[in-house]
Order: C-alpha cells, then structure tokens, then sequence
C-alpha cells in the first residue's frame, strides 16, 4: 500500500509539472498577455509593469520564478482587477463553489443510492424502469440543460426563486438540484448494478441459507459490499461537477469560482484563467489521489493485500 | 419401485451400437458473433428507436437548411426576435407568431408586417432558427464523429503498440499514459482551446488529445489478453506476420469493444463542444452549433425560450440516444452475458 | 430407521432466454437420522439444484416446480411460506458451498458471520453467542478463536474458510446438513482435513448429510448410501458398498471405471464419451443411452423405471428388465463384482462352497 501511494504521489507531481508548465507556455504565447489591456498604457507605465513583474527577465528565469511562485501557492496577479492577487481572489470565491458541490454531491449520491437499491431490489418492475429512465436521462443531459430548464420553470415562469442573483442560500437550491442530476444517474447506476451483482454471489446465497430474510439480506449484507466501490466514481464524479459548476454558476449568477473563470476567459484576462485551471488541476488530481487511497483503506479485502486496482 | 411392469415386445431389448460423436452433435444452430450481436440488440428496444431517432436527425441536419427558404448565416435585423410560426399549426394557437413585447403578449408577425414564416422563430438578428439548428446540429455532429474517429485511430493505434510488443515499449508507454490520465480532460482542454484559434479544429483536437487515453487502455487490455491465446499462438507458430496477426486475428476481437466505447466517446465529444462554446469558448458567429445556440437562447430565456428549447431538446435527444445505442450495444456484444 | 428427510418425485424447469431447462426431472430418495448420503454424478446433472430446491434458494423468478414433495419434519417445505423456511434454513436444514473464497461476506467479521444463526435461530444474547462461536471456532480446529473472531475472512486460507463456513453450518446443531461439493476447491492435503473434519462432528452432533461430489474417491471415504445422478434424475441409489462392488446402471460403470485407483497400474484412464444430455431437450429415453455401448433398443424409446436389486439398492436401467440380454460390465468393474456376495460374478473366498 505504502508503495502504491508513492508512486501515485510521484505521477501527481508529474501531472501537476506538466500542467504548470504548460499553462506557463501559454502565458507567454497568447495574443495581448501577460497584460491584458496593455495598450491603453503609455510605454513609460509599462515599463514599470514589466520591471515589476520581471517581464524583461529571460524566459527560462521567468520559467523557474513561475514554477517557484506556483509551488508557495501564488497563482499570479489579475490585471483586470486592480492587481488583486489571483489566490485571493479564488479564496474568496471558494465558498459558493464549495457550498454548491457539497449539496450537489451529498444530495445527489444519497438519491441516486436510493434509487439504485429501488431498482436493484425490484429488478424489472416499474420502479426499477423509473429509476433507470431517470438514470440515463441524468447521464445523458448535461447539467447546463438542466440549469436552463431549472431556471425558466421555477425562476422565470414560477418566480419561485429571483433570476440571476445571489441572495443566500436559497439560491443555492436550484443550481445544486442541477449539479445534482449527474451524480444521482451515475450513483443510481452504479449501485444498481452492484446491488444486482451482489445479490448474486455466493455469499448472499450462504446468508440465505443461515436463515436471513430479505431485509438482512438486503442492508446487512448487500448494502455495504455494493456501496463501498461507489467511491470509486467519486473521483469522476467530482471532475464532472467542476465542469458542470463552471457553466451552472454563470447560469444561476452565484458568484463562485467557476463563474469568476467564465468571465475571466470572455474577457481575457489570463492570469486568473491560468491560476485558476492551476487551483483545478490541484483540486482534482488530489481528489482523485484520496480517493483512491480511501478505496484501499476501507475495503477489507484490498486492505492488506496492498494491491493495486 | 417394484418391477410391475406391462409386456414389452421382446425385439426392444436388442443390443444397438450408437456412434458416440452424435451424442456430441450441438442441437442450437450456431450463430456468427455478429448475427448474435444483431438478435440481441434487436430485442432492446429503446436501442432500437434511439437508432431511429438518430437517424432521423441526421437526416435533417442535411434536409432541414433546405426545407426552408432562410439561410442559416443570414443577417435581416428587421425579422429580429420572431416567435416560431408554422403554417397549418398556427390556427391551433400553438406556433402562431404570438410572443411578448415588452409586458404586452402580441402576435409579432402582424405587428411588423411579414407574412412569411419562421418555423422556429428567429434570433436578435433576425436569422432563422429552423435552419441553424440543422445548420448547428450538423456541426455539432461533425466535431463529434471526426473527435471520435480520432480518438479511435489514436487509441487503437496507441494501445494496440503498448499490448502487443509489450516489455520495455508498453512500460515506457503505459508511464506516459498515467502521467496524461493525472491531468483532468477540462483542464486539458481549455489549455489547449486557448492555445488555438477557435474553430471546428482547434474543438476537435481539444477534444480529442486526451479522449484517445480511454480506448487505448481498453485496447491494450483486451491485446494482453488475446496474444497469448491459442489461436494467434497457433497463427505465429505457422509463421504468420505481426501484420497478418493483427489485421486477422487481434482486429476482429477487438472491434465489438471499440464499437461500445466508440458510442460512449461520441456523446462526451458532443457535450464537450457544447460546452466550450457556451462557456464562450467555442464556435464563434455566423457559425452555429448546438452549444453557441443553446448559448445564444439562454440569454433570452425570460423572453423568448423557444430559442433555447428547440437547441436544448436536440442536444439532449442525441445525449440519450448515443448513450442508449451505447448501452443497448455492450449488453449485445458482452460475451459473459451470453448463455 | 428414522427418516429424517424425503424427497418425492422432484421435477423442475429453469425459464432462461433460451428456454425451458428441465433441470431435475423425477428425483426420489430419503436420507435416515445419522447417515451420510453421497449424491455423485459429472457437473451439471442436477446435484446442486435438488439441493437448493430442498432450501428453496433457487431463484424465485425463472424456477418452476413442476412435480414433488419436500418432505421434512412432517411438512412439505415446497409448500410452507418463505417465513416457515426462513426458520428452517440454518436451524434445521444447513448448508455448505463449493467455493469457500467467495461463501463468506468479504466485508463482514467472521465473528459476525458465526453469530449471525445463533442470534436468530437460537435466541441468545451478544455475549452468549459470542462464547458459543469463539467454541464452535475451537471445534472446527481454528487456532486462536478468540482473536481470530475479529478478522475479515480475507485474512485465512481456503481450508480455514471452510472450516468457518462448516462452524456457521453447525451452529444450531441441524438435524440435516447438505455439503455441496466442500472440498472440490481445496488442495488435496486440506480435501483429507476437511473430510476428516466432518465426520468427527458428525459423530459428535450426530447430524445427518446430503454429501454432494462429482468424486468417486471421495464418497467412499464418508457416505453410508450413494445416490448417482445423471441429466436431472437419479439412475441408481444404494449402500456404498452396492455401488461400489455390485453397480447395474452403465453410468455407474463408466463413472467407476474412469475413477483412478491407488493399487491400479494402468497408464490410461478411462474416461465416459460424449457430452451430458441437453437439458432444454432431454432425451426421450435413457438419457445416457447415446453414450453408453450397452445401450438397447428401448432405451431410445421409453425411460427406464427404477428396477429393484436389492431391499436398498435400485438401479433405473432397461438391462435389469428379464428380458434383456445378459452383458458383462467392464473388465475392472467385473474385477470388483467378483468380491460382492450377492453379485452375479461372486467368487466367493477361502474355497467357500456356492
Ligand atoms: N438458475 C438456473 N437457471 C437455468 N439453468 C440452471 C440454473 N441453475 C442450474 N441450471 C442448470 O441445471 C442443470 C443442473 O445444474 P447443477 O445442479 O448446478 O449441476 P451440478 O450437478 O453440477 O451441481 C445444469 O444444466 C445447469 O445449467
Ligand atoms: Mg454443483
């Protein structure tokens, strides 16, 4: 096991240098950066600038002063917004983002387990086609479509809830319902699969056959076996709810991270779409690298092999 | 269990020789792979219409710019912001050219005098919708099938090298596929868009240059499996070319895997390019696509939503039904669900 | 003698998608209080399947009784509702799988395992049936009970595992236990302990058990009565020692013929031709006719009843029928007839008068 996360910790790194450095890379190839609204200054004040960023440095100075900056943490500065630190500036938009994948995710998994074990238990009736229709329609339609949907139903004709602005909590309902829907299908899937695997096994069968009934058959034995893999798609999951938030916060004007991205890439400035695809690669190769991990902790039967997937 | 029994004709007790190989005769007519294949997914029946749909909707994205006297790129500011109006529907008060102004609900059409028609309305610059979104559909499926397509050249070509010669060239390439698989496909992505002009190629490469990881790993591991089984043992053993081992042998059993992870790769690629150009990253104007339309209609939803739904709708019919043909394709073709 | 279970004339279909499977097509035979009943036969004859239809652990939806009785304690379990057999299965009736790598829950304590029966069918309290599995741990020979209670089952070997699975069996002491296939996994050394095992208990809990294998060898070591079965129905029942020294059915034959012996020097074994029957359309006949070189005309035309040997040996094949042409079985199975009293090659011993 030990063995296995070094080795996972040692691709992370990789993954992550490579991502740095591309996006250094592109810093300096595209049109108009670092300084995105460069020529409006005079070329005394950008003189200034780029002596105070050490823009006039050679590249590979410039290169190893980025990678330095990156590793403390420092994502560069937006120039859009007066200079403003591009950590801070995600930081202090962390908290929407947060508060919005964190419903989605616990809401969404906890229906589609539920729904999951609908179907897997009463394989082949109606609750079992419900689920699976909701299933793929969860799959299939992006998270966009449903925030769209969302909002013209119970924003604009329902006026349940204001269009467009930020005003607490409840208006975190709709966009995390539409965050939701991707985890739910994917959860509800995958547990029923599971579930129907599980029942299946010979263990089940030995259960049975001790005299258990249907409800311990159902939650003392199958429910935990099929449960454990799901964190398994934890790690696509949470990839599919950063993408799915970037679009969903623009949608319903919660002004997270994903939202500040939007805007940053419709007006150009570089800085923060770099940092900020910096602060996602982070985010989600560590998500994916705890998971990972997790699956070996929890699950008694890799725990000790040390094994790999 | 006593010996009661009936006379029986003394000639049934004579002693028969029976050729033992006839006991071995299979009583199910065998089928080939592929006519199993097609037995199966024809009983699935929602993979069957998702088929049907499919194809009707590429029938469109072809016939549909043509049904209509509009061309999809053409600016006419006077017809800006028409409601959809339909002959023959119209009378049934559905697609009548009634929508809002301002407060006021008021059929459009007769306020600006123009008797023609828009079947799906138009957009703030007056082109038509019906005809863009075929118009879009069909670029929206192109970005997808040629992503697809690479995806699949790459990935086969990529992981079929790893499988088959293994040792030191599928440890090297298998290190540089985990390092690649690290990086999220978003991330990637958007480096890559931002790297590129916008347009069809710069979507399709950013799509495809980590899309291909995926069918590589799963053509590897299928190569693994099959290169030391008796039959290309056999093949080799008879002098047969790598080549030859390959095309005939491997090939073949791989195509029912590539063709499953193939129907799953296309609806991520249309999401994806959905997705980058609603986030404003994708096609620019006068060209249409599913994203830049449902885009463009969000930002009218409060008054004109069928700009938004007509897009959406499409978008999401050709999300579930890949993803049904999908499904309906790997129950069909898994071997272990065979009996 | 007590009978403690008895089957009357089974019969039962599988619906699969491609069709009907007649899987046990007429099975009768009883089990007595403390014997031991092989039931042998190649893999895919019906053993399994009359076993779990005794448990009623096929699966609800493509199974269907067509015929018979499950006669146990004086009800028919076929009849009873799953709740009546939810209290019997565990208590009365227990079971052992073939595969002890997959029988036990991977993410459930053995311990937890143990207890489970005692907690329900025995009504004791945590700590009650605590010190009762640590017990039954000690007495299927598992070193260290108490610590090994709180392990997960991937922590110990095939043969510690089907020691627990046996200690789960015989929790609530059964008066029937059905093993099916218990040592066909195990290596051939852990096979012997495992055997072993289960006759020390059976002496001491004096349990009764439906021994299911597809191995000569093994039966000959545990049961009192062999059953053998062949395409959904049992074409010969009786003591060990009738089946052994004196089989009538040709299936028996092929099946002793094809079995190694220790003392034997022949280089080749001999094994039966052909394939079992097609059970989505079984043979009219005998179904083992097509692979039998004794086989009569008849046989193709009508299945044999069950034609009587002896007070406990039956053998359902048309060569017993008065009628029916004398043959010699095969050489080594003639080899072994001879030492049979009672059989027809009998060479008595020690000059022994006729
Ligand atoms: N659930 C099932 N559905 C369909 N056919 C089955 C099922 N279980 C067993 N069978 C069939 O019944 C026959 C007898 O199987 P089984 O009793 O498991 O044989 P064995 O003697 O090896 O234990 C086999 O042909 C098998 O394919
Ligand atoms: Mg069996």
């Amino acid at each position: 096991m030990a063995k296995y996360i070094t080795k996972r910790v040692v691709y992370m790194f990789i993954s992550l240098f490579l991502i740095a450095s591309l996006t250094f890379v592109l810093m300096k190839l595209l049109p108009g950066s670092p300084l995105a609204s460069a020529e409006k200054l005079s070329i005394e004040q950008r003189e200034v600038i780029y002596e105070k960023y050490g823009l006039n440095d050679p590249i590979p100075v410039q290169y190893i002063r980025y990678m330095g900056n990156l590793a403390k943490g420092d994502f560069g500065i937006s120039f859009q917004y007066k200079n403003a630190d591009v950590m801070t500036l995600i930081l202090k938009k962390l908290e929407y983002s947060v508060i919005l994948g964190a419903q989605a995710i616990v809401f969404g998994t906890v229906i589609g387990i539920v729904l999951g074990m609908i179907a897997a238990l009463k394989q082949n009736t109606i609750w079992d086609y419900g689920s699976t229709i909701i299933a793929i329609l969860g799959i299939s339609i992006p998270s966009f479509v449903f925030a769209v949907l969302l909002q013209f139903i119970f924003a604009v004709e329902l006026e349940w809830f204001d269009v467009g602005l930020w005003n607490g909590w409840k208006s975190s309902i709709l966009p995390s319902i539409a965050l939701a829907m991707g985890p739910i299908a994917i959860a509800a899937r995958f547990i029923r699969t599971e579930m129907i695997e599980v029942l299946g096994t010979d263990y089940i069968l030995l259960a049975k056959a001790k005299g258990a009934n249907w409800f311990e058959i159902a939650f003392k034995h199958a429910f935990r076996n099929a449960l454990i893999p799901l964190i398994t798609v934890l790690g696509p999951l949470a990839a599919g709810l950063l993408t799915g938030s970037l679009v969903v916060e623009q949608i319903f004007a919660i002004p997270g991270i994903g939202e500040q991205f939007v805007k940053s890439i419709n007006s150009n400035d570089y800085a923060i779409i770099m940092g900020t695809t910096m602060f996602f690669s982070v985010f989600l190769i560590v998500i994916i690298l705890i998971v990972d991990i997790l699956y070996g902790i929890i699950d008694p039967r890799i725990r000790l092999s040390g094994g790999s997937k | 269990m006593t010996n009661k029994l009936e006379k029986l004709p003394k000639d049934s007790f004579e002693r028969i020789t029976i050729d033992s190989t006839q006991a071995e005769k299979i009583s199910k007519p065998s089928l080939s792979f592929w006519q199993d294949a097609w037995l199966r997914i024809r009983k699935n029946k929602a993979a069957i219409v998702s088929m049907f749909i499919l194809i009707f909707i590429v029938f469109m994205t072809f016939a549909g710019p043509f049904m209509v006297k509009h061309d999809p790129e053409a600016v006419k500011v006077s017809h800006a912001n028409l409601p959809p109006k339909v002959p023959g529907l119209e009378k049934l008060g559905i697609f009548d050219g009634v929508g809002k102004l301002g407060s006021k609900t008021v059929n459009l059409y007769e306020l600006k005098k123009i008797d023609t028609y828009y079947w799906f309305g138009t957009d703030s610059l007056g082109r038509d919708l019906f005809s863009r979104l075929w118009k879009g559909t069909q670029i929206s499926l192109l970005i997808a099938f040629v992503a697809a397509f690479i995806d699949v050249v790459v990935g086969v070509i990529y992981g079929g090298i790893s499988g088959y010669y293994g040792g030191r060239t599928d440890d090297i390439m298998q290190r540089i596929v985990e390092v690649l698989i690290g990086i999220p496909t978003l991330v990637i992505v958007i480096l890559m868009i931002m790297m590129m002009d916008s347009g069809i190629w710069s979507i399709i490469i950013a799509i495809s240059i980590t899309g291909w990881i995926g069918m590589s790993r799963i053509v590897r591991g299928q190569v693994l499996k099959y290169k030391n089984q008796e039959f290309v043992l056999a093949a080799r053993t008879l002098g047969a070319s790598d080549r030859r081992i390959i095309g005939k042998h491997l090939l073949p059993n791989l195509m029912a895997i590539i063709i499953v992870n193939m129907m799953f790769t296309i609806p991520t690629a249309i999401f994806f390019e959905a997705f980058l150009s609603f986030i404003g990253l994708g096609l620019q104007a006068p060209k249409a696509s599913l994203g830049t339309l449902i885009n463009d209609g969000y930002k009218f939803i409060s008054y004109q939503p069928y700009m938004l739904f007509f897009p959406a709708f499409v978008l999401s019919l050709l999300m579930i039904a890949f993803n049904l043909i999908g499904d309906g394709l790997r129950d069909a073709l898994d071997p272990k669900m065979k009996d | 003698m007590e009978k403690i279970i008895e089957v009357k004339d089974l019969e039962l279909s599988f619906h699969t998608f491609a069709g009907e499977v007649k899987a046990i097509r007429g099975v009768s035979f009883e089990v007595f209080k403390g014997e031991t009943l092989a039931i042998v036969g190649e893999s895919g004859s019906g053993k399994s399947v009359t076993t779990k239809s005794i448990m009623r652990l096929l699966p609800e939806s493509s199974t269907e009784f067509k015929n018979g009785q499950v006669l146990f304690g004086g009800r028919d379990l076929l009849k009873i509702s799953e709740r009546e057999m939810q209290k019997v299965r565990g208590k009365d009736i227990s079971m052992i799988f073939q595969d002890p790598m997959t029988s036990l829950n991977p993410t459930m304590k053995i311990g937890k395992q143990i207890m489970e029966p005692l907690l329900k069918h025995q009504k004791l309290n945590k700590s009650d049936a605590w010190k009762k599995s640590v017990e039954l741990l000690g007495l299927v020979g598992m070193p260290q009970p108490e610590m090994r209670m709180k392990q997960f089952p991937h922590q110990f070997s095939g043969g510690q595992r089907q020691r627990i699975v046996i200690a789960v069996a015989l929790a609530c002491n059964p008066k029937l236990l059905i093993a099916d296939e218990p040592t066909t996994a195990l290596d051939v050394t852990i096979q012997a302990q495992i055997l072993e095992l289960m006759k020390d208990l059976q002496k001491k809990i004096d349990t009764s058990i439906i021994f299911i294998t597809h191995d000569l060898g093994v039966v000959a070591n545990v049961a009192d009565r062999v059953a053998v079965m062949y395409g959904g129905q049992i074409v010969e029942v009786g003591t060990v020692d009738e089946i052994f020294y004196n089989p009538q059915h040709p299936y028996t034959w092929g099946l002793l013929s094809s079995m190694p012996s220790l003392d034997a020097t022949e280089d080749k074994l001999y094994a039966i031709p052909g394939t079992p029957p097609d059970l989505l359309a079984p043979p009219k006949g005998d179904a083992f006719a097509l692979r039998s070189e004794y086989a009569l005309k008849i046989d193709l035309e009508e299945m044999p009843p069950l034609f009587k040997v002896s007070e406990t040996h039956y053998a359902a094949t048309w060569l017993l029928h008065p009628d029916a042409p004398q043959v010699d079985p095969p050489a080594p199975v003639m080899e072994r007839m001879k030492s049979f009293p009672g059989s027809r090659y009998y060479e008595g011993n020690a000059g022994g008068a006729k």
